[in-house]
């Protein structure tokens, strides 16, 4: 286990330092150069070549590499946001813990929602129920979730006032345990099309479960179906549904973005909108890079869970 | 392989059965049942067979023409007004649907229908313009990764797992705030974030292609590594390729729907889908129900005709699988 986990940090790592080299290239390769962004389209050249020079950008490019990474190691700069006149690292410490919780919860709801939706289908295969929960999750993975979004804001908000239309503008990465109300329109939404490919998928591994060898095998030794189901097909398919985690978290990021959009929710996904939305590059690189180091930690978690879960890791020698 | 089909009399699935029933002799004993029309052609027409018999992916396939004649031929007889905002200006704003404007108007003026055309063909183009140019690369980019393999490949595919790490959207939005949104920028770009999967998939067939057989005759036979990827490998993986061609279109018109929402989707005076709903929104709470629900309806309709079509495809092409 300890060579699984080894090597799986290692590969992180890789990946992480290439996104950082891709976000630095981006940065680069802005027509006209960082001072364009940062001065805008009245600049003259002698306030572009003063805002180079002060900004380390007249150096070689190698040498700007090594002062970037640098700065993101020593003491996490992630750049500075002219529009905001702010650091881009104060924009997102901010906003990071209510992505963070709003992702968390919405992950966990997805789960709970979709297991057994999952399961049902199994148990009541090949009838309507299964066949109308195969079509809804189609309709959920081809509906734009801002258009989900705003259905529930319409029904729920505008005619039933049953929840608000937005969690509270001073919001904090816990508003979401203490005001659960106002979370739950955005906690649908970035859950739907999680639980429409997870309960899919919990079908489909729960079928091919069933079809295995070692069902048949507790059949034949008289096992009931329940036991059959729940002990056997489902404790082999909930496994895999952690490595799916990891693997949904890019797509599960994204849907955060245009949930908190919708909602106006100020995370890391409105920071990028409104970042884009003022042509406030640096901002954007920085959310960028975040987000993602954050998704890679997260699937490297899920690997870390799956080996402490899976007995075939857990006690394999170096695989 | 279409040559062994012409000789062997009937190619219905169940041949493979009927095959066991002839006699060491070499006679067929049972002469199965429609065998020895040799109308019954070769694998193209099987994969169409199987295809059509799946009725979901028909009815996916009238929607994706009904769609594109609609978009494309439907100004030709219904024309409206879909570029002077001047001329819209003087039309009802957030107008209900009447006589004259079928499905209303919205805030700008603009007939709704007219502006479901305009706006899908957008939508549609992007949709099938970025697929196509997300899978060419992606082919290549795959196919070369798996041919080549060692370090190269390695190299190459490393690249890729860093690009999958970056949430699709916020690269989306990065690129288009770097480079502003243009509807071939957009195309582009959306093609920049997608053609990771297809490199992935084709490189997963190349590496067990190149092993072949038949690949290594075209060696021996002193052909050239460009001929053998591009005649021997790449064909043989159509079908994996035209699986995730049709997905991602689906996937494309959805991601420019998303960017359409954030406000960067095809820029004034143009539009999409994405955009009109995202503008409709604005008034949906005014009880304007027709400036969201149909763009809504489209998006949504499109995206799960082409995955009924993807998944269609699949089922039809693992015939041919079979067949091998």
């Amino acid at each position: 286990m300890i060579g699984f986990l080894f090597r799986r940090v290692i590969q992180a790592i890789i990946v992480i330092l290439g996104v950082v080299f891709i976000v630095f290239l981006l940065s680069k390769l802005i027509p006209g150069g960082e001072a364009a962004a940062a001065l805008g389209p009245r600049r003259t050249p002698a306030a572009v070549a003063h805002f180079n020079l002060i900004n380390g950008l007249d150096l070689p490019i190698y040498d700007q590499f090594w002062r970037y990474i640098w700065g993101l190691v020593s003491h996490l700069d992630l750049g500075y946001s002219f529009k905001n006149n702010e650091p881009v690292k104060s924009l997102i410490s901010q906003r990071l813990p209510k992505t963070l919780s709003l992702v968390g919860v919405s992950t966990l709801v997805a789960l709970i929602v979709a297991i057994p939706l999952g399961i049902l289908q199994v148990v009541k295969r090949y009838s309507v129920v299964d066949y109308s929960l195969t079509t809804a999750s189609f309709l959920f993975y081809a509906m734009p979730p801002f258009f989900l979004g705003f259905l529930l804001i319409l029904y729920f908000s505008f005619n039933a006032h049953l929840f608000p239309v937005s969690p509270p503008i001073g919001s904090t990465g816990t508003t979401i345990f203490t005001d659960p109300r106002a979370f739950v329109l955005p906690a649908i939404t970035l859950s739907a099309i999680t639980i429409a490919s997870f309960s899919r998928y919990m079908r489909s591994s729960m079928m091919d479960a069933l079809t295995q060898d070692y069902v048949r095998t507790a059949r034949a030794k008289g096992a009931s179906n329940n036991r059959v189901l729940y002990g056997h097909a489902l404790r082999n398919a909930l496994l895999p549904i952690l490595t799916l985690i990891g693997l949904s978290l890019p797509a599960i990021a994204s849907g955060a973005l245009i949930t908190e959009t919708v909602f106006n929710y100020a995370g890391m996904g409105l920071l990028t909108v409104t970042a884009a939305g003022n042509d406030d590059v640096p901002t954007v690189l920085g959310t960028v890079l975040v987000v993602t180091v954050f998704t890679v930690a997260g699937s490297l978690l899920a690997d870390v869970f799956y080996a402490i879960a899976d007995p075939r890791i857990r006690f394999g020698s170096s695989t | 392989m279409t040559t062994h089909d012409e000789t062997t009399p009937g190619t219905g699935p169940d041949d493979l059965l009927e095959e066991t029933l002839i006699l060491p002799t070499g006679q067929a004993v049972v002469v199965p049942e429609g065998g020895e029309s040799s109308s019954v052609g070769g694998m193209g027409r099987q994969i169409l067979q199987v295809f059509l018999e799946n009725r979901l992916a028909v009815i996916g396939l009238f929607v994706i023409v009904f769609f594109i004649l609609f978009c494309f031929l439907g100004p030709v007889f219904y024309h409206t007004n879909q570029t002077n905002s001047e001329l819209a200006l003087n039309a009802t704003q957030n107008g209900a649907p009447s006589g004259s404007n079928l499905l209303g108007t919205d805030n700008t003026g603009f007939d709704m229908v007219g502006r479901l055309m305009f706006g899908g063909q957008a939508s549609l183009i992007v949709g099938f313009a970025s697929a196509a140019a997300a899978t060419v690369v992606g082919v290549i980019y795959g196919a070369v990764a798996g041919y080549i393999g060692g370090w190269v490949d390695a190299l190459m595919m490393r690249i890729v797992d860093m690009l999958l790490s970056v949430p699709v959207l916020f690269l989306l939005i990065a690129l288009v705030t770097i480079y502003h949104a243009s509807e071939l920028l957009i195309i582009v770009v959306i093609a920049f974030v997608s053609w990771l999967v297809p490199a992935r998939l084709v490189r997963g067939e190349t590496l067990s292609l190149r092993v072949r057989e038949y690949v290594q005759a075209v060696r021996v036979m002193g052909g050239s590594n460009t001929r053998i990827v591009g005649r021997h490998i790449v064909p043989n993986a159509i079908g994996t390729i035209v699986v995730f061609a049709t997905f991602q279109v689906a996937d494309s018109i959805l991601l420019l729907a998303a960017l359409g929402f954030i406000g960067e989707g095809i820029p004034a005076p143009g539009t999409d889908w994405g955009t009109m709903l995202s503008d409709g929104v604005q008034s949906a709470a005014l009880g304007y129900w027709w400036e969201i629900y149909p763009a809504g309806l489209c998006i949504v309709l499109v995206v799960i005709a082409f995955n009924f079509i993807g998944d269609a495809l699949r089922d039809a092409l693992e015939v041919r699988l079979q067949r091998r």
